[in-house]
Protein backbone atom coordinates (compact mmCIF):
# COMPACT_ATOMS: atom_id res chain seq x y z
CA UNK A 1 0.00 0.00 0.00
CA UNK A 2 2.67 2.49 1.04
CA UNK A 3 6.14 2.33 -0.42
CA UNK A 4 8.99 4.54 0.72
CA UNK A 5 11.93 4.29 -1.65
CA UNK A 6 15.37 5.65 -0.93
CA UNK A 7 14.06 8.68 0.91
CA UNK A 8 16.46 11.31 2.20
CA UNK A 9 15.09 14.27 4.08
CA UNK A 10 15.93 16.81 6.75
CA UNK A 11 15.60 20.38 7.89
CA UNK A 12 17.50 23.01 5.97
CA UNK A 13 21.08 21.80 5.68
CA UNK A 14 20.60 19.20 8.43
CA UNK A 15 19.93 15.77 6.97
CA UNK A 16 18.02 13.36 9.21
CA UNK A 17 17.18 10.50 6.82
CA UNK A 18 19.63 8.77 4.48
CA UNK A 19 18.09 6.61 1.74
CA UNK A 20 15.34 5.05 3.81
CA UNK A 21 13.19 2.39 2.14
CA UNK A 22 10.26 0.56 3.62
CA UNK A 23 6.91 -0.89 2.70
CA UNK A 24 3.56 -1.26 4.37
CA UNK A 25 1.07 -3.75 2.92
CA UNK A 26 -2.69 -3.43 3.16
CA UNK A 27 -4.05 -4.66 6.46
CA UNK A 28 -0.63 -4.75 8.11
CA UNK A 29 0.55 -2.95 11.19
CA UNK A 30 4.16 -1.92 10.93
CA UNK A 31 6.39 -0.12 13.42
CA UNK A 32 9.49 1.94 12.90
CA UNK A 33 11.47 1.67 16.10
CA UNK A 34 14.67 3.31 17.15
CA UNK A 35 16.23 5.61 19.71
CA UNK A 36 15.47 9.27 20.20
CA UNK A 37 16.79 11.33 17.29
CA UNK A 38 16.97 8.42 14.85
CA UNK A 39 14.75 10.29 12.39
CA UNK A 40 11.49 8.44 13.06
CA UNK A 41 9.28 11.52 13.25
CA UNK A 42 11.10 13.02 10.28
CA UNK A 43 10.14 9.93 8.31
CA UNK A 44 6.44 10.41 9.04
CA UNK A 45 6.67 14.12 8.28
CA UNK A 46 8.29 13.29 4.97
CA UNK A 47 5.50 10.83 4.12
CA UNK A 48 2.88 13.48 4.99
CA UNK A 49 4.85 16.09 2.99
CA UNK A 50 5.13 18.38 6.01
CA UNK A 51 8.78 18.53 4.99
CA UNK A 52 10.22 18.22 1.49
CA UNK A 53 12.15 15.18 0.35
CA UNK A 54 15.76 15.73 -0.62
CA UNK A 55 15.76 12.53 -2.60
CA UNK A 56 13.72 9.39 -3.15
CA UNK A 57 10.02 8.79 -3.57
CA UNK A 58 6.90 7.92 -1.62
CA UNK A 59 4.04 6.11 -3.33
CA UNK A 60 0.60 5.34 -1.97
CA UNK A 61 -1.31 2.57 -3.72
CA UNK A 62 1.01 2.93 -6.67
CA UNK A 63 0.52 6.69 -7.01
CA UNK A 64 3.55 8.86 -6.43
CA UNK A 65 3.19 11.65 -3.90
CA UNK A 66 5.76 13.69 -5.78
CA UNK A 67 4.54 17.28 -6.15
CA UNK A 68 1.49 16.65 -3.95
CA UNK A 69 1.14 19.52 -1.44
CA UNK A 70 0.87 18.60 2.25
CA UNK A 71 -2.84 19.38 2.50
CA UNK A 72 -3.68 16.97 -0.33
CA UNK A 73 -1.86 13.95 1.12
CA UNK A 74 -4.86 13.12 3.30
CA UNK A 75 -6.99 12.85 0.15
CA UNK A 76 -4.71 9.95 -0.85
CA UNK A 77 -5.92 8.07 2.22
CA UNK A 78 -3.04 8.87 4.54
CA UNK A 79 -3.94 10.34 7.92
CA UNK A 80 -1.39 11.23 10.58
CA UNK A 81 -1.67 11.48 14.35
CA UNK A 82 1.11 13.96 15.03
CA UNK A 83 3.69 13.78 17.77
CA UNK A 84 2.38 15.16 21.08
CA UNK A 85 -1.16 14.83 19.72
CA UNK A 86 -1.39 18.51 18.80
CA UNK A 87 -5.10 18.86 19.49
CA UNK A 88 -6.71 22.26 19.09
CA UNK A 89 -6.77 22.99 22.81
CA UNK A 90 -9.43 25.71 22.67
CA UNK A 91 -11.80 23.77 20.45
CA UNK A 92 -14.15 21.17 21.90
CA UNK A 93 -13.59 17.45 21.44
CA UNK A 94 -16.30 17.33 18.81
CA UNK A 95 -14.88 20.35 16.97
CA UNK A 96 -11.49 18.63 16.91
CA UNK A 97 -13.14 15.58 15.38
CA UNK A 98 -14.92 17.83 12.90
CA UNK A 99 -11.58 19.23 11.76
CA UNK A 100 -10.51 15.68 10.96
CA UNK A 101 -13.44 15.52 8.55
CA UNK A 102 -12.58 18.76 6.75
CA UNK A 103 -12.26 17.21 3.29
CA UNK A 104 -15.49 17.44 1.25
CA UNK A 105 -15.55 13.64 0.82
CA UNK A 106 -15.26 13.21 4.59
CA UNK A 107 -17.95 15.81 5.36
CA UNK A 108 -20.50 13.68 3.57
CA UNK A 109 -19.79 10.82 5.99
CA UNK A 110 -19.37 12.97 9.09
CA UNK A 111 -22.30 11.57 11.08
CA UNK A 112 -21.49 7.97 10.34
CA UNK A 113 -17.80 8.31 11.23
CA UNK A 114 -18.49 10.35 14.33
CA UNK A 115 -20.73 7.53 15.55
CA UNK A 116 -17.93 5.06 14.78
CA UNK A 117 -15.32 7.07 16.68
CA UNK A 118 -17.70 7.40 19.63
CA UNK A 119 -18.35 3.66 19.59
CA UNK A 120 -14.58 3.09 19.58
CA UNK A 121 -13.98 5.64 22.35
CA UNK A 122 -17.17 6.10 24.41
CA UNK A 123 -15.18 8.43 26.65
CA UNK A 124 -15.00 10.91 23.78
CA UNK A 125 -18.77 11.00 23.54
CA UNK A 126 -19.00 11.82 27.24
CA UNK A 127 -16.49 14.62 26.77
CA UNK A 128 -17.71 15.86 23.41
CA UNK A 129 -18.51 19.42 24.53
CA UNK A 130 -15.36 19.77 26.64
CA UNK A 131 -12.38 21.81 25.45
CA UNK A 132 -9.67 19.44 24.21
CA UNK A 133 -7.05 21.22 26.29
CA UNK A 134 -8.80 20.07 29.47
CA UNK A 135 -8.58 16.34 28.64
CA UNK A 136 -6.14 14.01 30.38
CA UNK A 137 -3.15 12.79 28.36
CA UNK A 138 -4.73 9.46 27.54
CA UNK A 139 -8.01 11.06 26.52
CA UNK A 140 -6.12 13.51 24.33
CA UNK A 141 -4.53 10.59 22.53
CA UNK A 142 -7.97 9.04 21.95
CA UNK A 143 -9.20 12.35 20.59
CA UNK A 144 -6.16 12.69 18.33
CA UNK A 145 -6.60 9.17 16.96
CA UNK A 146 -10.33 9.80 16.55
CA UNK A 147 -9.61 13.00 14.67
CA UNK A 148 -7.31 11.13 12.29
CA UNK A 149 -9.96 8.44 11.73
CA UNK A 150 -12.59 11.02 10.77
CA UNK A 151 -11.15 11.31 7.27
CA UNK A 152 -11.70 7.59 6.73
CA UNK A 153 -8.04 6.86 6.04
CA UNK A 154 -6.66 3.74 4.42
CA UNK A 155 -3.36 4.21 6.21
CA UNK A 156 -2.97 5.62 9.69
CA UNK A 157 0.38 7.11 10.71
CA UNK A 158 0.99 7.27 14.45
CA UNK A 159 3.86 9.39 15.69
CA UNK A 160 5.05 8.33 19.16
CA UNK A 161 1.59 7.78 20.65
CA UNK A 162 3.05 6.90 24.05
CA UNK A 163 5.37 9.92 24.32
CA UNK A 164 4.85 12.15 27.33
CA UNK A 165 2.25 9.91 28.96
CA UNK A 166 2.36 8.33 32.41
CA UNK A 167 3.42 4.64 32.43
CA UNK A 168 -0.07 3.51 33.47
CA UNK A 169 -1.56 5.35 30.51
CA UNK A 170 1.06 4.04 28.08
CA UNK A 171 -0.27 0.53 28.63
CA UNK A 172 -3.78 1.61 27.66
CA UNK A 173 -2.51 3.54 24.64
CA UNK A 174 -0.96 0.39 23.22
CA UNK A 175 -4.22 -1.38 23.92
CA UNK A 176 -5.85 1.34 21.81
CA UNK A 177 -3.34 0.83 19.02
CA UNK A 178 -4.03 -2.89 19.07
CA UNK A 179 -7.75 -2.22 18.70
CA UNK A 180 -7.16 0.14 15.79
CA UNK A 181 -5.13 -2.58 14.06
CA UNK A 182 -7.86 -5.12 14.72
CA UNK A 183 -10.43 -2.74 13.22
CA UNK A 184 -8.71 -3.46 9.93
CA UNK A 185 -6.78 -0.21 9.55
CA UNK A 186 -3.36 -0.33 7.99
CA UNK A 187 -1.06 1.27 10.53
CA UNK A 188 2.46 2.65 10.41
CA UNK A 189 3.59 3.52 13.92
CA UNK A 190 6.76 5.18 15.06
CA UNK A 191 7.85 4.47 18.65
CA UNK A 192 10.77 4.45 20.98
CA UNK A 193 8.86 2.35 23.47
CA UNK A 194 10.21 -0.69 21.65
CA UNK A 195 9.20 -3.56 23.87
CA UNK A 196 5.57 -2.46 24.01
CA UNK A 197 5.14 -1.61 20.36
CA UNK A 198 6.64 -4.89 19.17
CA UNK A 199 3.93 -6.75 21.06
CA UNK A 200 1.26 -4.91 19.09
CA UNK A 201 2.47 -4.80 15.47
CA UNK A 202 3.11 -7.45 12.79
CA UNK A 203 6.45 -6.21 11.49
CA UNK A 204 9.02 -3.58 12.35
CA UNK A 205 11.98 -1.67 10.98
CA UNK A 206 14.84 -0.54 13.16
CA UNK A 207 15.94 3.00 12.34
CA UNK A 208 19.25 4.33 13.65
CA UNK A 209 20.84 7.68 12.80
CA UNK A 210 18.63 8.03 9.75
CA UNK A 211 19.23 4.59 8.27
CA UNK A 212 17.27 1.32 8.39
CA UNK A 213 19.48 -1.10 10.31
CA UNK A 214 17.29 -4.18 10.30
CA UNK A 215 13.75 -5.34 9.80
CA UNK A 216 11.59 -8.37 10.33
CA UNK A 217 8.56 -9.82 12.02
CA UNK A 218 7.88 -8.19 15.37
CA UNK A 219 8.27 -11.43 17.29
CA UNK A 220 11.66 -12.11 15.66
CA UNK A 221 12.94 -8.64 16.45
CA UNK A 222 11.77 -8.98 20.02
CA UNK A 223 13.92 -12.11 20.29
CA UNK A 224 16.93 -10.85 18.35
CA UNK A 225 20.13 -10.30 20.27
CA UNK A 226 20.76 -6.94 18.60
CA UNK A 227 17.48 -5.45 19.85
CA UNK A 228 17.54 -7.18 23.22
CA UNK A 229 21.02 -5.97 24.08
CA UNK A 230 20.81 -2.44 22.75
CA UNK A 231 17.26 -1.47 23.49
CA UNK A 232 15.69 -3.80 25.97
CA UNK A 233 18.69 -4.13 28.28
CA UNK A 234 18.46 -7.92 28.60
CA UNK B 1 -33.45 65.72 39.11
CA UNK B 2 -36.00 63.88 36.96
CA UNK B 3 -34.80 65.66 33.86
CA UNK B 4 -31.16 64.85 34.63
CA UNK B 5 -31.95 61.16 34.91
CA UNK B 6 -33.75 60.94 31.62
CA UNK B 7 -30.84 62.57 29.78
CA UNK B 8 -28.41 60.28 31.56
CA UNK B 9 -30.52 57.35 30.44
CA UNK B 10 -30.41 58.72 26.92
CA UNK B 11 -26.62 58.87 27.13
CA UNK B 12 -26.45 55.29 28.38
CA UNK B 13 -28.71 54.07 25.57
CA UNK B 14 -26.67 56.02 23.03
CA UNK B 15 -23.56 54.40 24.51
CA UNK B 16 -25.09 50.98 23.99
CA UNK B 17 -25.98 51.86 20.41
CA UNK B 18 -22.44 53.07 19.79
CA UNK B 19 -21.06 49.95 21.50
CA UNK B 20 -22.79 47.69 18.98
CA UNK B 21 -21.24 49.55 16.07
CA UNK B 22 -17.78 49.61 17.66
CA UNK B 23 -18.10 45.88 18.39
CA UNK B 24 -18.65 45.23 14.69
CA UNK B 25 -15.75 47.48 13.63
CA UNK B 26 -13.32 45.80 16.00
CA UNK B 27 -14.49 42.27 15.18
CA UNK B 28 -12.94 42.16 11.71
CA UNK B 29 -9.62 43.57 12.87
CA UNK B 30 -9.56 41.15 15.80
CA UNK B 31 -10.43 38.21 13.59
CA UNK B 32 -7.60 38.95 11.19
CA UNK B 33 -5.09 39.50 13.95
CA UNK B 34 -6.20 36.42 15.88
CA UNK B 35 -5.86 34.18 12.87
CA UNK B 36 -3.04 35.63 10.79
CA UNK B 37 -1.15 37.39 13.57
CA UNK B 38 -0.77 40.60 11.59
CA UNK B 39 -2.34 43.91 12.64
CA UNK B 40 -3.96 45.70 9.75
CA UNK B 41 -3.28 49.30 10.76
CA UNK B 42 -5.16 50.28 7.60
CA UNK B 43 -8.38 48.50 8.66
CA UNK B 44 -10.34 51.74 9.05
CA UNK B 45 -9.22 52.79 5.57
CA UNK B 46 -10.92 49.69 4.22
CA UNK B 47 -14.07 51.01 5.87
CA UNK B 48 -13.44 54.39 4.23
CA UNK B 49 -13.13 52.71 0.82
CA UNK B 50 -16.38 50.86 1.55
CA UNK B 51 -18.13 54.16 2.28
CA UNK B 52 -16.92 55.59 -1.02
CA UNK B 53 -17.96 52.40 -2.81
CA UNK B 54 -21.51 52.73 -1.48
CA UNK B 55 -21.48 56.43 -2.42
CA UNK B 56 -20.20 55.74 -5.93
CA UNK B 57 -22.66 52.91 -6.58
CA UNK B 58 -25.67 54.73 -5.14
CA UNK B 59 -25.13 58.39 -5.97
CA UNK B 60 -22.93 58.22 -9.07
CA UNK B 61 -24.24 55.03 -10.69
CA UNK B 62 -27.76 55.31 -9.34
CA UNK B 63 -28.03 51.81 -7.89
CA UNK B 64 -30.76 51.41 -5.24
CA UNK B 65 -29.26 51.92 -1.80
CA UNK B 66 -29.57 48.31 -0.51
CA UNK B 67 -27.95 46.96 -3.70
CA UNK B 68 -25.23 49.60 -3.52
CA UNK B 69 -24.56 48.57 0.08
CA UNK B 70 -24.28 44.90 -0.88
CA UNK B 71 -21.94 46.01 -3.65
CA UNK B 72 -19.88 47.98 -1.13
CA UNK B 73 -19.53 44.90 1.09
CA UNK B 74 -18.40 42.81 -1.88
CA UNK B 75 -15.86 45.46 -2.91
CA UNK B 76 -14.27 45.60 0.55
CA UNK B 77 -14.33 41.80 0.93
CA UNK B 78 -12.44 41.53 -2.35
CA UNK B 79 -10.09 44.27 -1.18
CA UNK B 80 -9.44 42.25 1.99
CA UNK B 81 -8.58 39.15 -0.03
CA UNK B 82 -6.29 41.17 -2.32
CA UNK B 83 -4.70 42.79 0.71
CA UNK B 84 -3.73 39.38 2.01
CA UNK B 85 -2.62 38.00 -1.32
CA UNK B 86 -0.41 40.89 -2.39
CA UNK B 87 0.57 42.76 0.78
CA UNK B 88 0.48 40.39 3.75
CA UNK B 89 1.52 37.12 2.17
CA UNK B 90 4.98 38.36 1.10
CA UNK B 91 5.70 39.56 4.67
CA UNK B 92 4.08 36.69 6.59
CA UNK B 93 7.38 35.51 8.01
CA UNK B 94 8.90 39.00 8.31
CA UNK B 95 9.46 40.87 11.55
CA UNK B 96 6.22 42.20 13.15
CA UNK B 97 7.46 45.78 12.83
CA UNK B 98 7.85 45.33 9.08
CA UNK B 99 4.36 43.88 8.81
CA UNK B 100 3.02 46.86 10.70
CA UNK B 101 4.87 49.31 8.47
CA UNK B 102 3.59 47.63 5.32
CA UNK B 103 -0.03 47.92 6.44
CA UNK B 104 0.73 51.51 7.48
CA UNK B 105 1.89 52.08 3.92
CA UNK B 106 -1.42 50.71 2.66
CA UNK B 107 -3.22 53.18 4.94
CA UNK B 108 -1.65 56.17 3.17
CA UNK B 109 -1.96 54.49 -0.21
CA UNK B 110 -5.71 54.05 0.24
CA UNK B 111 -6.12 57.61 1.51
CA UNK B 112 -4.22 58.95 -1.47
CA UNK B 113 -6.14 56.74 -3.89
CA UNK B 114 -9.46 57.92 -2.44
CA UNK B 115 -8.37 61.55 -2.68
CA UNK B 116 -7.38 61.00 -6.29
CA UNK B 117 -10.67 59.34 -7.16
CA UNK B 118 -13.13 61.45 -5.14
CA UNK B 119 -11.32 64.63 -4.15
CA UNK B 120 -11.20 66.10 -0.67
CA UNK B 121 -14.74 67.51 -0.53
CA UNK B 122 -17.13 65.90 1.90
CA UNK B 123 -19.58 63.53 0.24
CA UNK B 124 -22.79 62.09 1.56
CA UNK B 125 -25.64 59.93 0.40
CA UNK B 126 -28.20 62.64 1.03
CA UNK B 127 -30.28 60.19 3.03
CA UNK B 128 -32.05 61.76 5.98
CA UNK B 129 -33.76 59.51 8.47
CA UNK B 130 -36.03 61.04 11.13
CA UNK B 131 -35.07 60.60 14.79
CA UNK B 132 -37.15 58.41 17.05
CA UNK B 133 -38.61 59.96 20.18
CA UNK B 134 -39.37 57.86 23.23
CA UNK B 135 -40.93 60.02 25.92
CA UNK B 136 -38.58 62.94 26.34
CA UNK B 137 -35.62 61.04 24.88
CA UNK B 138 -34.69 61.24 21.25
CA UNK B 139 -32.59 58.69 19.36
CA UNK B 140 -31.02 58.88 15.94
CA UNK B 141 -32.53 56.42 13.48
CA UNK B 142 -29.21 55.62 11.69
CA UNK B 143 -27.69 54.77 15.08
CA UNK B 144 -30.50 52.37 15.90
CA UNK B 145 -30.17 50.73 12.48
CA UNK B 146 -26.40 50.56 12.96
CA UNK B 147 -26.81 48.89 16.34
CA UNK B 148 -29.27 46.25 15.13
CA UNK B 149 -27.40 45.45 11.91
CA UNK B 150 -24.01 45.44 13.66
CA UNK B 151 -25.22 42.93 16.23
CA UNK B 152 -26.73 40.83 13.46
CA UNK B 153 -23.35 40.95 11.70
CA UNK B 154 -21.54 39.90 14.87
CA UNK B 155 -24.03 37.05 15.40
CA UNK B 156 -23.71 35.89 11.79
CA UNK B 157 -19.93 35.89 12.10
CA UNK B 158 -20.16 33.89 15.30
CA UNK B 159 -22.45 31.35 13.63
CA UNK B 160 -20.06 31.06 10.70
CA UNK B 161 -17.08 30.55 12.98
CA UNK B 162 -18.78 27.91 15.13
CA UNK B 163 -21.08 26.06 12.73
CA UNK B 164 -19.17 25.66 9.47
CA UNK B 165 -16.09 23.64 8.59
CA UNK B 166 -14.28 26.70 7.25
CA UNK B 167 -15.21 28.72 10.34
CA UNK B 168 -13.94 25.98 12.63
CA UNK B 169 -10.75 25.80 10.57
CA UNK B 170 -10.34 29.56 11.01
CA UNK B 171 -10.47 29.13 14.78
CA UNK B 172 -8.26 26.05 14.66
CA UNK B 173 -5.53 27.61 12.54
CA UNK B 174 -5.06 30.38 15.07
CA UNK B 175 -4.13 27.68 17.60
CA UNK B 176 -1.85 25.47 15.52
CA UNK B 177 -0.90 26.57 12.04
CA UNK B 178 1.62 23.83 11.27
CA UNK B 179 -0.58 20.77 11.54
CA UNK B 180 -3.47 22.16 9.49
CA UNK B 181 -2.29 20.35 6.34
CA UNK B 182 -2.72 17.05 8.22
CA UNK B 183 -6.45 17.87 8.33
CA UNK B 184 -6.46 18.49 4.59
CA UNK B 185 -6.66 22.23 5.17
CA UNK B 186 -4.68 24.57 2.95
CA UNK B 187 -3.58 27.32 5.37
CA UNK B 188 -3.21 29.80 2.53
CA UNK B 189 -6.85 29.41 1.60
CA UNK B 190 -8.00 29.82 5.20
CA UNK B 191 -5.99 33.06 5.41
CA UNK B 192 -7.56 34.42 2.24
CA UNK B 193 -11.07 33.53 3.45
CA UNK B 194 -10.34 35.15 6.83
CA UNK B 195 -9.09 38.31 5.14
CA UNK B 196 -12.13 38.45 2.87
CA UNK B 197 -14.40 37.97 5.88
CA UNK B 198 -12.55 40.72 7.75
CA UNK B 199 -13.01 42.88 4.66
CA UNK B 200 -16.72 42.06 4.45
CA UNK B 201 -17.16 43.12 8.08
CA UNK B 202 -15.38 46.40 7.29
CA UNK B 203 -17.75 46.77 4.35
CA UNK B 204 -20.78 46.20 6.55
CA UNK B 205 -19.40 48.77 9.00
CA UNK B 206 -19.01 51.18 6.08
CA UNK B 207 -22.69 50.76 5.13
CA UNK B 208 -23.71 51.70 8.67
CA UNK B 209 -21.30 54.62 9.03
CA UNK B 210 -22.19 56.11 5.68
CA UNK B 211 -25.73 56.65 7.01
CA UNK B 212 -24.36 58.77 9.86
CA UNK B 213 -21.26 60.54 8.60
CA UNK B 214 -20.04 62.47 5.62
CA UNK B 215 -17.27 60.75 3.69
CA UNK B 216 -13.81 62.17 3.17
CA UNK B 217 -10.46 60.48 2.51
CA UNK B 218 -9.20 60.88 6.08
CA UNK B 219 -12.36 59.67 7.81
CA UNK B 220 -10.60 56.42 8.72
CA UNK B 221 -8.62 58.41 11.27
CA UNK B 222 -11.81 59.22 13.19
CA UNK B 223 -12.52 55.60 14.06
CA UNK B 224 -9.31 53.69 13.20
CA UNK B 225 -7.60 54.45 16.52
CA UNK B 226 -10.76 53.67 18.50
CA UNK B 227 -11.17 50.35 16.71
CA UNK B 228 -7.57 49.42 17.40
CA UNK B 229 -7.71 50.52 21.04
CA UNK B 230 -10.85 48.45 21.61
CA UNK B 231 -9.12 45.37 20.19
CA UNK B 232 -6.14 45.89 22.49
CA UNK B 233 -8.43 46.62 25.44
CA UNK B 234 -10.28 43.35 24.97
CA UNK B 235 -7.09 41.40 24.32
CA UNK B 236 -5.80 41.66 20.75
CA UNK B 237 -7.17 38.72 18.75
CA UNK B 238 -9.77 37.85 21.38
CA UNK B 239 -13.13 38.40 19.71
CA UNK B 240 -15.24 38.07 22.84
CA UNK B 241 -12.92 40.48 24.64
CA UNK B 242 -13.31 42.96 21.79
CA UNK B 243 -17.08 42.76 22.15
CA UNK B 244 -16.98 43.47 25.87
CA UNK B 245 -14.42 46.24 25.43
CA UNK B 246 -16.49 47.92 22.71
CA UNK B 247 -19.46 48.32 25.05
CA UNK B 248 -17.33 49.51 27.97
CA UNK B 249 -15.45 51.98 25.81
CA UNK B 250 -18.66 53.29 24.24
CA UNK B 251 -20.12 53.99 27.70
CA UNK B 252 -17.06 56.03 28.63
CA UNK B 253 -17.43 58.06 25.47
CA UNK B 254 -21.17 58.53 25.74
CA UNK B 255 -21.74 58.96 29.48
CA UNK B 256 -18.38 60.71 30.00
CA UNK B 257 -19.29 63.07 27.21
CA UNK B 258 -22.70 63.71 28.78
CA UNK B 259 -21.53 64.29 32.34
CA UNK B 260 -18.66 66.59 31.34
CA UNK B 261 -18.41 67.73 27.77
CA UNK B 262 -18.66 65.85 24.50
CA UNK B 263 -14.89 66.06 23.86
CA UNK B 264 -14.20 64.90 27.39
CA UNK B 265 -15.85 61.59 26.65
CA UNK B 266 -12.95 60.60 24.42
CA UNK B 267 -10.36 61.89 26.87
CA UNK B 268 -11.85 59.79 29.66
CA UNK B 269 -12.20 56.75 27.43
CA UNK B 270 -8.57 56.86 26.33
CA UNK B 271 -7.37 57.57 29.88
CA UNK B 272 -9.28 54.46 30.93
CA UNK B 273 -7.53 52.55 28.15
CA UNK B 274 -4.09 53.67 29.35
CA UNK B 275 -4.96 52.75 32.93
CA UNK B 276 -6.05 49.27 31.83
CA UNK B 277 -2.79 48.84 29.95
CA UNK B 278 -0.90 49.35 33.23
CA UNK B 279 -3.20 47.01 35.09
CA UNK B 280 -3.71 44.29 32.47
CA UNK B 281 -1.36 44.77 29.51
CA UNK B 282 -2.81 41.66 27.84
CA UNK B 283 -6.28 43.22 27.80
CA UNK B 284 -9.44 42.53 29.77
CA UNK B 285 -10.01 39.01 28.46
CA UNK B 286 -6.58 38.51 26.89
CA UNK B 287 -4.41 35.48 27.43
CA UNK B 288 -0.81 36.05 28.37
Amino acid sequence: MLAVRNVSAGYGSFQALFGVSLEVNAGESVAVIGPNGAGKSTLLRAISKLIDLMDGEVTMQGRSLKGVPAHEVIAHGISQVPENRRLFARLTVEENLKMGAFLPAARAKYGERLAFVYSLFPRMQERRAQLAGTLSGGEQQMCAIGRALMSGPKLLLLDEPSAGLAPVIVQSIFELVRRICHEGYTVLIVEQNIRQVLKVVDRAYLLETGRIKSSGAAAELLDSDQIRKTYLGI
Amino acid sequence: MDVFDIFLLEAVVNGILLGGLLALLSLGLNLIFGVIDVVWICYAELIMIGMYAVYALHVQLGWPLPVAMLGGIVVVAALGALMHQFVIRPVLSAEPINQLLVTGGVLFFLQAAATLAFGIEFKNLGVKLPPIAIGEMSFSMPRIIAFVVALAGVAATWLFLTRTYMGTAIRAISQDRQIMPLMGVNPDRVFVVTSALGGALAGLGACLLVLQYDIHPAIGLSFGPITFVICVLGGLGNMLGGLVAAFIFAQFISVGGFVFHIEWGYVIAFAFFIAVMFWRPQGILGRK
